[in-house]
């Protein structure tokens, strides 16, 4: 096979629409005689509904109608798409997450009622003439206080807000027997803050009921369309799928935000059948801040411990993990199967135990956002080894390398199997240090950091590593861990007549450049032009099904689909040309776009055989006519991308303000499609983590009030923040899927935080001031303090 | 309701009756249905609103429609003038922008300074979109589109 386009960085398909102010985002979608819809959200973090009061309202100008919780009584709450049950065995305790709040609210910004005007103007107009009652209850935000006796319960069915707990790896007495013969213990208690996702179009919705066909149509700015469908009709509203299309168009950013399904998706879809006309809701930013599922929180303890030699020989972590008053999709996933399982890291940690209590509390929900678990368990593991070296004196660097696990390729060598369930498919490790290393010169720079110091300059360097699990992910292993769905991909290859190429995947791009990256692997499959190709996503009407796009899958899952299904039009192809040319099947060649009789010159092209297969006059008895194939793949592992990141800073001793000089990021995510995407997949991703080490933290106060919920207030890394970037690759193939690829979407957001923490506490060191850690984000205030 | 404004939007002369409360950018993407220019926030931090009034980058969520009687405007869909804007080709082939949200606010911040500034520094391009936020990139590739418009912008000017 020749490669025109595999392994290029083609520039990319979808651009043309969005430089010119064409793209086609929800809130650009306008149906005829579309409401609009505006929610009345609780200014409270706890309180008892004592009355709602929509008489005024009802009498506003262009108001069409005003629901409340109790017309939705006997409505199904949004389910959960994931059950971790307790040790002990009994059940997750999964309390009903309503569509509108009814008797109290267990959050800021708990919907209460919804009004549906001919205007958005006259909806909010409306929305603020609702009277509601409220008596305040205590609130309690901090999931380590929401499990004290006495603490405000959020629900009265999960006692000690404890939703489940959950332990994996070695027996814990036997990771206690290993800290206690330990020569050095290295210990850390710290948060991983809780973060907004913020992609910047907000999340927005148009539902639409066509009377004569019983039909329902739901427009969502969603990053898996198929799935909101899945969960929509058979856990909440009760109605037949085949009765409703949802169309995730283009959607302004996701981070894992935009996965879940929300409480408005399916209230709106509910709406549109009441009234029967179309209803539009898109959320403000006030409301993305204080309700777009947010990431992290943890509040975690963790004990590494090492022999005399520096080698690690046990690890030891609890994690309250807070998943806010209710539990989004796959909230109780990520601090377990995402993240327990992840910390292993790159290292041969022989004893490894993880106790997680997840914990309600009266806050927004917590899900996946980029990355997912895996940057918890990359920043525990990285601060760490980090705080240990600096504890026994010795080099960062060299306490990683001496406890890394040696390269294997998972096909000659066989894959590692970890303390903590995982088996990683291939990996060449200490290859991506060196090549950080070697791009950040390290003995100059510590020459260099000599030097400032002398003259009262703090420079820091921080190293982290990183491993992940991605191309989510086999459908019998998450469904034993209590997913409640498979996680296959779905990609349909329709050769038209002309031979022209329309891709329908289940994969849903929000950003990643699938209608190129997917083009160039199916013109180069089949030997044909990139502008012969069309990539079809997001509408439940024209693909098939799919289960969307996170967790870094569409390549690694979504690709290994369409490849399943080219393999099928190959085969098929060899088949019909075999016929024409007179030839067994056997004997037919297929590569750059011909189907050739092996050893001699007979040959047709792609273009003959798909008109063929369409006009059938010269045609196999025993064959169907059509050139279309649709595939389902299941993956048989996760994906293990890895890398080495490395931040360079200079701190400012007399105000603690932190400047990011250098970021080096060596990244190997197996084979790579197109270098110029991945690259930008790594900056996003890297200034996200760094946003994380610096800058964001959502800020509840005592009552539950969040307090930065507007650009404002929530501190997001801007242009002038950060660096240029340095970027390395190393390509260590996938053994397991088809194009060897291991997914790039969240690597830069898991690798940079600990990496930018470290440099920091590196710089401080270098000027003489002992700080362990500092709570993130690392603003000037509390570096300044850490100093004092 | 009922106050008339008349403005040129895109070289087009366009006349309504607006409410008094109605803001720019819903005047552009409700009544005119320009939806190049999109919402990001509510607080005129995300810069995604930004259009041209008068050659001036402006966030349309800051200004009433009512203020722009008689403006010039320009938004993402005057920037292409028979062929892409060297800014929008800047963008495609420096690969400035995934999801494409931000990206019609970035490129008119972007046209502005480079209005102003014809060959500015790396510096000098992050400080001026300092107001325009860009989740999915980190910015190194927006700066590199920026910088790629500059060069085009001075070579077509260039003798």
């Amino acid at each position: 096979m020749s490669t025109n386009y595999i392994g290029k960085s083609v520039k990319r398909v979808e651009d043309k629409r969005f430089v010119t102010g064409k793209g086609n985002y929800t809130d650009d979608i306008v149906l005829p005689g579309m409401t609009h819809g505006m929610f009345v959200r609780s200014p409270y973090a706890h309180a008892k509904i004592k009355g709602i009061d929509t008489a005024a309202a009802q009498q506003m100008p262009g108001v069409v109608a005003i629901f409340t919780g109790a017309d939705l009584a006997e409505v199904n709450g949004v389910p959960c798409g994931w059950q971790v049950n307790f040790k002990n065995g009994d059940t997750m305790k999964e309390p009903k997450h309503p569509l509108l709040a009814h008797g109290k609210v267990l959050h800021v910004g708990d919907p209460v009622a919804f009004v549906i005007a001919e205007t958005r103007e006259q909806a909010k107009d409306a929305a603020d003439a609702v009277e509601v009652d409220y008596e305040e209850l205590p609130a309690v935000t901090n999931p380590a206080a929401g499990v004290r006796a006495g603490a405000p319960l959020v629900h009265d069915e999960a006692p000690g807000n404890i939703a489940f707990d959950w332990e994996l790896g070695n027996p814990k007495a036997e990771v206690d027997a290993a800290l206690a013969a330990a020569a050095h213990v290295t210990t850390l208690e710290f948060v991983n803050q809780r973060m907004a996702p913020n992609a910047i179009e907000p999340r927005s919705y148009i539902g639409a009921y066509d009377t004569t066909s019983d039909k329902y149509t739901l427009y969502t700015s969603t990053q898996n369309p198929h799935l909101i469908r899945l969960l929509m009709c058979a856990f909440v509203l009760g109605i037949p799928e085949h009765k409703v299309r949802v169309v995730g168009p283009d959607v302004g950013g996701g981070f894992g935000s935009k996965i879940f399904h929300y409480t408005e998706e399916a209230l709106i879809t509910w709406c549109a059948h009441k009234i029967s006309r179309p209803v539009k809701w898109t959320s403000t930013r006030s409301e993305a801040f204080m309700l777009d599922a947010h990431g992290r929180d943890h509040v975690t303890k963790a004990q590494m411990g090492f022999d005399a030699n520096g080698k690690i020989t046990a690890l030891k972590v609890h994690t309250y993990a807070n998943m806010g008053a209710f539990l989004s999709t796959f909230a109780p996933a990520v601090p377990t199967y995402l993240h327990g399982t992840l910390l292993q890291g790159l290292y041969t940690t022989p004893k490894i135990n993880v106790d997680v209590t997840a914990v309600f509390t009266h806050t927004n929900a917590v899900d996946a956002y980029r990355g997912a678990g895996r940057p918890e368990a990359t920043y525990l593991l990285e601060r760490l080894i980090d705080l240990s070296a600096l504890e026994m004196g010795v080099d960062p660097v060299e306490l990683r390398l001496k406890n890394l696990i040696p390269p294997f390729d998972g096909v000659a060598q066989p894959g590692y199997q970890t303390q903590v369930a995982l088996q990683y498919d291939s990996g060449n490790y200490q290859g991506v240090i060196e090549k950080g290393l070697a791009m950040l010169g390290y003995a100059d720079f510590r020459k260099a950091q000599k030097e400032a110091a002398e003259s009262g300059k703090l420079l820091g360097v921080g190293f982290s590593t990183y491993i992940e699990a991605c191309g989510i992910a086999p459908s019998a292993v998450v469904g034993s861990l209590g997913a409640r769905a498979g996680l296959y991909e779905v990609g349909q290859v329709r050769v038209q007549p002309t031979g022209k190429v329309s891709v329908f995947t289940g994969a849903h791009s929000h950003g990643q450049g699938h209608e190129t990256t997917f083009a160039q692997v199916v013109a180069d499959k089949l030997g044909i032009p990139m502008e012969d190709v069309d990539i079809v996503h997001g509408d439940s009407d024209t693909v098939a099904f799919g289960m969307g796009t996170y967790g870094s899958r569409s390549l690694a899952v979504g690709g290994s689909a369409i490849i399943k299904s080219i393999d099928k039009i190959v085969e098929k192809g060899k088949k019909i040309a075999a016929h024409k040319l007179e030839a067994a099947p056997g004997d037919v060649d297929f590569a750059n776009g011909k189907f050739t009789v092996k050893g001699t010159d007979k040959s047709l092209s792609f273009g003959d055989i798909a008109l063929t297969a369409y006009v059938p006059h010269v045609y196999p008895a025993d064959l169907e006519p059509g050139l279309d194939f649709s595939s389902f793949y299941d993956p048989t592992n996760f994906t293990y991308p890895f890398g080495c990141h490395i931040a360079v800073v200079e701190v400012e001793e007399e105000t603690g303000k932190v400047a990011l000089k250098r970021f080096i990021a060596v990244d190997d995510v197996g084979n790579v499609i197109n270098p110029m995407i991945v690259d930008g997949q790594i900056h996003g991703g890297v200034a996200q983590g760094i946003g994380q080490a610096l800058f964001e933290g959502v800020e509840y106060d005592e009552n539950g009030q969040m307090t930065n919920a507007s650009y404002m207030d929530y501190c997001m890394p801007r242009a002038d923040d950060l660096p240029m970037f340095e970027t390395g690759s190393q390509v260590t193939p996938c053994p397991h899927n088809p194009l060897g690829v291991k997914g790039a979407g969240e690597a830069g957001c898991i690798g940079s935080t600990p990496a930018v923490v470290n440099a920091v506490i590196d710089a401080l060191w270098s000027g003489g001031h002992r700080v362990r850690d500092i709570l993130m984000p690392l603003t000037p205030e509390r570096v300044w303090t850490a100093m004092q | 309701m009922g106050n008339k404004i008349h403005v040129k939007v895109n070289g087009k002369d366009h006349q309504h009756e607006v409410e008094p409360r109605l803001l720019l950018v819903h005047y552009l993407r409700d009544t005119l249905r320009l939806t190049g220019t999109h919402v990001g926030c509510d607080t005129s931090g995300c810069g995604t609103c930004t259009v041209h009034i008068d050659g001036q980058a402006v966030k349309s969520c800051t200004v009433l429609a009512v203020q722009a009687d008689g403006a010039n405007i320009t938004t993402i869909e005057g920037m292409a003038n028979g062929q892409l804007h060297p800014l929008q080709e800047g963008f495609h082939q420096m690969h400035g922008l995934q999801c494409g949200y931000c990206t019609p606010g970035m490129i008119m911040t972007a046209a502005d300074l480079l209005a102003r500034n014809p060959d500015p520094s790396e510096a000098e391009i992050r400080h001026a979109l300092e107001g325009n936020i860009c989740r999915c990139t980190g910015y190194h590739n927006i700066v590199k589109s920026v910088q790629y418009a500059a060069e085009k912008i001075n070579k077509e000017v260039a003798p």
